[in-house]
C-alpha cells in the first residue's frame, strides 16, 4: 500500500556490484518505503537474484559503488547475520538442508538471535514452542515439520512455506523473497502467496523477485520494476507485469536500447 | 637437467632402511617379552614370529603404506608397558557408559583390571573375560581369520600381554551393551598390544563399543586385533572409538568372519593419536550376509588417520552398506581405502560404498581410494567418494538467519558428522563423542 509519508525503509543509489570479477549489477536506483509491495521482474541474467544476494550480503558478490542506507543506516557495513538481526530477511529460491538439526531447534536459534539483538529475553524452548505453533496455521503446515531436520527430504513447496514460517517468526522489517514461486504447483503457490499477504503490514516492506507473472495474481505489488543488464530499465504498476507476461520482454529491451 | 648421484643420501637410505630393520627387531622383542604364557597359544605365537622376523618396519614405498608415513614413531623408544600404574575408578569416569554399567571390561596397559571392569549385568551363559579364565576351545579361536600375516597382525599374535574373549552361546542375546574400554597410562613410552575375539553363536545378538584412551600425554604405540566370528544369523553391532592421546600411534585392525544370514553393524569415530591406521576386514563365508561399515574421522593439529577396508565376498546376496566421512581441519590428513572384492560366486550382491571428505583448511589433505572389483555379472554396485569444504552458500544460509559465521560453521560441521554419530547405539556415547569433538550445539 502506497502512503506518502511513510517511512523508508530502503534506499538504494546507483549500486554497482560484481561477481568473480563479473560486473552484474551496473547502476541499480531504488526507493521502498513502509507499507509498500515490490516486484523485481527480468529475465534469468538480469542481476534481480544477485540484487537480493547484495542486499543481504552474501560474501561472494562485490559491492564496486553506489550506496544501500536501510532505515537510515549504511546496510552495506552490516555483516550477513547483523542484517538479519536488524530486519532483513532473504527467503532463498534453493533453501540449504540441515541433516541433524530440528526444524524447531533452528528456527529457536534464529528467533533468539534477533531477540538478543534488540536486547530482549531469549524465548526457553517450551515458550517458543507456543510462539511457533502459532505461526504454523500462517503457512499451513502440520506441527509435524518442526521435529524434522531442516528441509532435509522436504519437498520443493514444504521448503518455500519454510522459508515463509522462518518470515513469519522473525517479522521482517525488510522482506525479500527471491524467486519464491519457482517450482511451485498451483496450490503451494497459493499458500505461499497468503502467508506473504498475512505478514505484510504498514510497518514493513516487500521485495518480490520473480521470472513470472503468476504470483504477482496472488501477491499485488504497489510497484514493478523490470531488471536488465543490471539496472532497473523501467518502473510501473501491476498492469506492467500483465503486460510483459502478455508481450514479453523484448519490446521493452528493444525501447531501452533505442533510448540508449 | 641435471642429474645428481650423492653417495651421502645413499647412505642415508641404508641407514635409514637398517634403522627401520632394528626398530621392527625392537617391536618384535618386546612383544615376545610380555606376550602371556597361555596354553593353547604355543602354535600362534611361533606361526606370527616367523613372519615377522622377515618382515620390516612399513615405509611409504609400500603400496599399503603409501600416504601413511609412520617414520615419525622411529623416533620414539618404546619398552614394555608399565604393570605397576592402576589408574582410579574415579580417572575413568569421563568415560564411563551409563549404559554399560554392569558390562563394563576394563584393560589397563594391555592387561586386564578385575578391580576397574563390572560384569554384573551379564548373563550367565555368556563368557566376557580374559585369557586366564577363558575356556580352552574359546582360546583356541584366537588368529583363525584369514589376515594374520600381515605385519602389525602378526606383531600382535606374537606377544600380546591379555586378551578379552567373549562367547555368546546359541541364541543369547545381551541387552546391555558391552563396553571395552583400553586405557593407557604411565610416563614411559611404550608398546601396548590389546587383543579381542568375540564368538557369536547362531541367532546370539550383542551390542559392542570398544574404545581406546590415553590418560596423560605419554606417546605409545597401541598395536590392536580384534576378531568377530559371526556364526548363522549371529547380530553384532560393533562401535570402535580410537581417542588416544595426540602424541600417540595407533595401528588396529578388525577382522570379521560372517556365516549365512549374520548382520554386522559396525561403526569407527577416530579423533586420536598422531598417527593412526584402522585395518578393517570382512571376510563372507556363508550367503545373505548384512554388512555395514561406517566411520567419521575428525581430524586437527598435524593428526594422520588411515582407514583401509576390505569387503571380500564369496557367496551370493550379500547386502553391504559404507559411509566413511572425515573431517580435516589444521594441517591434518586422512586416508580412505576402500575395497570391495565381488568374485563371480558372489551374484546378487548389494553393495554401496561412498567417501566423503570435508575439508575445514587449505592445509588440510586427504587422499582416498574406493576399489570396486567385480568378476560377478548380477550385482548391484555403487561407490563414490567427495571431498568439499564448507560452502560459502551454505554458511551465507545460516547468517542470513541471524546466526554469526562461528556458529554457522559450527553448525554445519556438526551436521555433516551427525549422520554418523546419529547412528551410535549408546546414547549417552553419542552424546559424549558429540560434546567431546566440540560440534555439540
Amino acid at each position: 500500500m502506497i502512503r506518502e509519508n511513510s517511512d523508508v525503509i530502503l534506499s538504494v543509489k546507483d549500486l554497482t556490484a560484481t561477481v568473480d570479477g563479473n560486473s552484474i549489477l551496473k547502476g541499480v536506483d531504488l526507493e521502498v518505503k513502509a507499507g509498500e509491495i515490490h516486484a523485481i521482474m527480468g529475465l534469468n541474467g538480469s542481476g534481480k537474484s544477485t540484487f537480493s544476494k547484495v542486499l543481504a550480503g552474501h560474501p561472494d558478490y562485490k559491492v564496486t559503488g553506489g550506496s544501500v542506507s536501510y532505515l537510515g543506516q549504511d546496510l552495506l557495513e552490516l555483516e550477513p547475520e547483523d542484517r538479519s538481526r536488524n530486519g532483513i530477511f532473504l527467503a532463498f529460491q534453493y533453501p540449504l538442508e540441515i541433516p541433524g538439526v530440528s526444524n524447531l531447534d533452528f528456527l529457536r536459534v534464529a528467533y533468539n538471535a534477533k531477540r538478543k539483538q534488540a536486547g530482549e529475553e531469549e524465548l526457553d524452548a517450551f515458550d517458543f514452542d507456543e510462539l511457533v505453533r502459532e505461526k504454523l496455521d500462517i503457512v499451513k503446515m502440520d506441527a509435524a515439520f518442526l521435529n524434522r531436520s531442516v528441509n532435509e527430504g522436504f519437498s520443493g513447496g514444504e521448503k518455500k512455506r519454510n522459508e515463509i514460517l522462518q518470515m513469519a517468526l522473525l517479522e521482517p522489517r525488510l522482506a525479500i523473497l527471491d524467486e519464491t514461486d519457482s517450482g511451485l504447483d498451483i496450490d503451494a503457490l497459493k499458500t505461499v502467496a497468503e502467508g506473504v499477504n498475512t505478514l505484510a503490514n504498514a510497518d514493513n516492506a516487500m521485495l518480490v523477485i520473480t521470472h513470472y507473472q503468476r504470483l504477482l495474481n496472488y501477491i499485488v505489488p504497489d510497484y514493478v520494476h523490470v531488471m536488465a543488464n543490471g539496472r532497473i530499465i523501467r518502473t510501473g504498476t501491476k498492469e506492467l507485469a500483465m503486460e510483459l507476461e502478455e508481450r514479453g520482454y523484448d519490446w521493452l529491451m528493444v525501447e531501452e536500447t533505442a533510448a540508449v | 637437467m641435471t642429474i645428481q648421484v650423492s653417495p651421502v643420501k645413499e647412505t642415508t637410505k641404508v641407514t635409514a632402511a637398517s634403522q627401520r630393520a632394528a626398530y621392527w627387531a625392537t617391536l618384535l622383542e618386546l612383544a615376545q617379552a610380555s606376550a602371556s604364557p597361555v596354553k593353547g597359544l604355543e602354535t600362534l605365537r611361533e606361526g606370527a614370529i616367523a613372519p615377522s622376523q622377515s618382515q620390516s618396519f612399513p615405509t611409504t614405498r609400500n603400496e599399503e603404506w603409501r600416504f601413511t608415513d609412520l617414520s615419525a614413531l622411529l623416533d620414539v623408544a618404546l619398552s614394555q608397558p608399565d604393570s605397576t600404574v592402576a589408574p582410579s575408578a574415579a580417572d575413568l569416569d569421563a568415560y564411563a557408559l551409563p549404559e554399560a554399567a554392569g558390562s563394563r571390561v576394563v584393560f589397563v596397559n594391555g592387561q586386564f583390571s578385575a578391580a576397574l571392569s563390572d560384569r554384573t549385568a551379564i548373563p550367565q551363559s555368556v563368557f566376557v573375560g580374559a585369557l586366564s579364565d577363558a575356556p580352552d576351545a574359546l582360546v583356541a579361536q584366537i588368529g583363525q581369520i584369514s589376515g594374520a600375516e600381515e605385519e602389525f597382525t602378526a606383531l600382535n599374535s606374537a606377544g600380546f600381554q591379555d586378551a578379552v574373549l567373549i562367547h555368546l552361546p546359541k541364541n543369547a542375546v545381551v541387552d546391555a551393551p558391552i563396553h571395552l574400554l583400553f586405557v593407557t597410562v604411565g610416563d614411559r613410552p611404550s608398546l601396548v598390544q590389546p587383543r579381542c575375539l568375540l564368538v557369536a553363536e547362531p541367532n546370539s545378538a550383542v551390542t559392542l563399543v570398544e574404545e581406546y584412551v590415553s590418560l596423560g600425554t605419554t606417546p605409545h604405540l597401541t598395536n590392536a586385533v580384534t576378531e568377530f566370528i559371526l556364526a548363522e544369523n549371529a547380530q553384532v553391532k560393533h562401535t570402535r572409538i580410537q581417542g588416544d592421546t595426540t602424541t600417540a600411534f595407533h595401528i588396529g585392525k578388525t577382522a570379521i568372519s560372517q556365516e549365512r544370514t549374520s548382520r554386522y553393524v559396525g561403526l569407527t569415530v577416530d579423533y586420536g593419536s598422531q598417527v593412526s591406521r584402522h585395518n578393517l576386514h570382512v571376510h563372507q563365508v556363508g550367503e545373505q550376509t548384512e554388512t555395514v561399515l561406517n566411520g567419521l574421522a575428525y581430524l586437527r593439529g598435524e593428526q594422520t588417520s588411515d582407514t583401509h577396508s576390505a569387503i571380500a565376498l564369496t557367496q551370493p546376496h550379500a547386502q553391504t552398506r559404507q559411509l566413511h566421512k572425515t573431517i580435516i581441519d589444521d594441517r591434518a590428513h586422512a586416508i580412505f581405502n576402500g575395497k570391495v572384492f565381488v568374485p563371480q560366486a558372489a551374484q546378487m550382491t548389494d553393495a554401496g560404498q561412498l567417501n566423503r571428505n570435508l575439508l575445514l583448511s587449505p592445509k588440510a589433505r586427504v587422499d582416498t581410494k574406493p576399489q570396486l572389483e567385480i568378476v560377478a555379472d548380477n550385482v548391484k554396485c555403487t561407490h563414490g567418494a567427495a571431498i568439499g569444504q564448507l560452502e560459502a552458500d551454505e554458511v551465507f544460509y545460516l547468517q542470513s538467519r541471524g546466526i554469526d559465521s562461528d556458529s554457522a560453521r559450527k553448525l554445519l560441521i556438526y551436521a555433516f558428522a551427525y549422520e554418523i554419530l546419529d547412528d551410535l547405539p549408546v546414547p549417552s556415547l553419542k552424546q559424549r563423542l558429540l560434546n567431546q569433538l566440540q560440534i555439540a550445539r
